[in-house]
């Protein structure tokens, strides 16, 4: 599969949840509302890129990477993998081999291990439910090998070991190892590093950045720290109430922001030196409006500090302003 | 202000300060001999990993230590008389009138049967003394002064976003005029922007009120907007003490140095992923000398058996057998 640009494609996804509507409103006829957590959004991967999925809570950050790895159900629009149509497939037989390739890595290492299996229980689970190995051996061989990967050695020292006898980070780690385990060619992590200390933090950056080095695997990194997404990703894309309003390299994106959501954002973000440059633009007010309860137009204008009439009434298109580098705002024409 | 010719003492003092925890018999040392001083309206960072104690000094501060925490030796003094933080009743009248505490967890802190309206004249009434009337006016002045329109006094906390929760947390922290305000990690779980505009109103409500500010976190990049002084901990102690310009300039503890170095900083221009090798310390197990000294790039045989000192530098202090040789060495070559 030569053609990079065809490894994950997102072509105007969609993931609506229904609100269950009252008797009233059914007897009145009013139409059925949604919460539009993600609403139609263009994006893609290439082979062994590192994208980084930037927001705020509520965004819907975490749905997109959810409808990637078909743990939610997209309600329009495509989600193609090398050239597959994945939209619309469901079932766990039906997932098994795309769940080979893409793995997901969650935010929150306590919850998403098992409390009584051991760390050598937990990342062969994907092994055998993927259907993956043949024998003890081999099962044991890809265990040892994923967890040295993720950075836990010797491996054989932590394979009876329960969760609560690890650190934060040897936890995360064991979660990386559980995705890693299968050879994904994708992994979508959400939050990877955001309960972690500081100082563990670029222990486990590091350990996905090698990951790409040696298996060229790619990455959508989910995250609301934007130095921490110029720091580890190829590209940006920033999403606010379920669009993308910006995509461009990390380099872009930090330095030379367009939309002035992204400017926001950026100003927002406390850093250790203080004469640090700031676009002039005020801090925002407000808070993100409920995804439920979209503003007509550009969805960010009842929030921007430069506005006008246009961006009332039309929502604006992707707009390039730099080479491979888009932001959907009126003034960016 | 009020008390402007004693600006120079000290409003709190904590001296040489020690809490144990006690665990199924056994006892462990999470804060170690902290010293240190505040003065009005000053904001001091309080920076540590988990586990580094942190929370522990703030909380003895406060005298909100859970049961089996003990002070096992120092003591914390305000305006020079000694704070009876390990007796609840005795604490009772200084909790919120001189120090208050705005929590992490706003949604675990409010009751979520009350309006806030209410939540925030209760300690008007109970620790001022005011009529429900009087209360509830002062209450609405509150809400004013932290950014909430009065009438939304008659919310429900569910009805209110984190940030506005975290306001309304700050709103009943200053009820009872307190002149030092602790925040535990105040703005850790909000979005950056909400984040942007809490630490801009505790910087207002500071110099509006004259607040000392005592802010707990583990982001140092907050501290570098928020503070005038930063404080870092590392198991239990104070390993550096300096101005924000001192410590993110010139960091003098090898784990300063490397903490900062961890943080992306697009500002730097190198995209380099740098960490600290190994895990924090647990408390019962602290590791012998200078507790850094199994992950310390700089660490020496001393480092292994001695617990530095805090020792003062230029205008800070810092606690690093590295620093007191160059200190000597400078010592010798004036001799």
């Amino acid at each position: 599969m030569p053609d990079n640009a065809n490894f994950l494609r997102l072509e105007g996804l969609q993931v609506h949840f229904p609100i269950q509507g009252g008797l009233f409103d059914r007897v009145l006829g009013r139409p059925p509302r949604a919460v539009r957590a993600v609403d139609g959004i263009d994006l893609n991967i290439r082979r062994g890129e590192i994208v980084a999925l930037v927001g705020e809570s509520g965004s819907g950050k975490t749905t997109v990477g959810r409808a990637i790895t078909k743990l939610a159900q997209p309600t329009s629009g495509r989600l193609l993998f090398e050239d597959e149509d994945m939209s619309s497939v469901r079932g766990s037989s039906a997932l098994r081999p795309y769940r080979h390739r893409v793995q997901m890595i969650f935010q929150d290492a306590y919850q998403a291990l098992n409390p009584r299996h051991t760390v050598f229980e937990i990342v062969a689970e994907p092994l055998r439910s993927l259907q993956l190995v043949e024998g003890g051996k081999q099962l044991a061989d890809r265990v040892s090998e994923a967890l040295a990967a993720a950075g836990l050695n010797p491996p054989g020292d932590f394979f009876s070991r329960f969760p609560h006898e690890l650190s934060g980070g040897q936890r995360q780690r064991v979660v990386i190892a559980g995705a890693l385990a299968v050879k994904p060619k994708l992994i979508v992590a959400d939050e990877p590093v955001s309960m972690l200390d500081v100082s563990i933090r670029a222990q486990i950056l590091q350990v996905l950045v090698d990951l790409r080095a040696k298996h060229n695997m790619a990455l959508l990194f989910i995250t609301h720290d934007l130095p921490l997404a110029w720091l580890i990703a190829d590209r940006i894309a920033v999403l606010y109430l379920g669009k993308l309003v910006e995509i461009g390299s990390a380099d872009e994106i930090t330095f030379n922001p367009h939309h002035p959501y992204t400017v926001a954002l950026r100003n927002a973000t406390p850093q250790i030196r203080s004469d640090a440059s700031r676009v002039g633009l005020p801090a925002l007010q407000g808070e993100v409006p409920s995804a439920a309860r979209v503003p007509k137009g550009c969805r960010f204008h009842p929030r921007c500090p430069v506005a006008f009439h246009r961006c009332k009434e039309e929502e604006p298109p992707a707009i390039e302003v730099a080479a491979n580098h888009t932001a959907a705002c009126w003034l960016a024409t | 202000m009020i008390n402007s010719s004693q600006d120079n003492a000290p409003l709190l003092e904590v001296d040489r300060l020690s809490v144990d925890y006690g665990l199924k018999g056994v006892s462990s040392r999470a804060i170690d001999r902290v010293s240190f001083a505040l003065r009005a309206g000053e904001a001091v960072g309080l920076v540590g990993e988990s586990g580094s104690g942190k929370t522990t000094t703030a909380m003895a501060i406060a005298g909100l230590l859970s049961p089996n925490a003990r002070v096992s030796g120092g003591e914390v003094r305000y305006r020079g008389k000694r704070l009876p933080i390990d007796d609840d009743a005795a604490m009772r009248p200084h909790r919120w009138s001189e120090t208050s505490v705005v929590f992490q967890g706003a949604m675990n802190a409010l009751n979520p049967v009350h309006r806030i309206i209410k939540q925030i004249a209760e300690p008007c009434v109970l620790k001022l003394g005011m009529s429900r009337v009087e209360a509830t006016a002062r209450a609405r002045e509150l809400l004013e002064l932290v950014g909430i329109p009065a009438d939304r006094g008659a919310a429900y906390p569910h009805e209110l976003s984190g940030g506005m929760r975290q306001r309304v947390m700050i709103a009943m922290a200053l009820a009872c005029r307190p002149s030092i305000v602790i925040g535990d990690e105040p703005t850790t779980a909000l979005d950056v922007i909400t984040q942007a505009q809490i630490l801009k109103l505790l910087g207002d409500l500071r110099s509006q009120l004259n607040l000392a500010l005592i802010l707990i976190t583990h982001d140092l990049s907050v501290v570098a907007e928020a503070c005038d002084r930063v404080m870092i901990m590392y198991s239990g102690r104070l390993v550096e003490d300096g101005t924000v310009a001192e410590i993110f300039g010139k960091p003098k503890h090898p784990y300063t140095r490397l903490l900062i170095d961890s943080i992306p900083n697009p500002a730097n221009g190198k995209k380099v992923i740098r960490h600290i090798p190994g895990d924090p310390p647990s408390l019962v197990n602290r590791p012998s000398g200078c507790a850094f000294h199994p992950r310390c790039p700089s660490a020496m045989g001393v480092c292994q058996t001695e617990v530095p000192s805090l020792t003062g530098v230029g205008r800070g202090r810092v606690a690093c057998h590295l620093h007191r040789f160059l200190q000597e060495d400078k010592v010798a070559a004036h001799a």
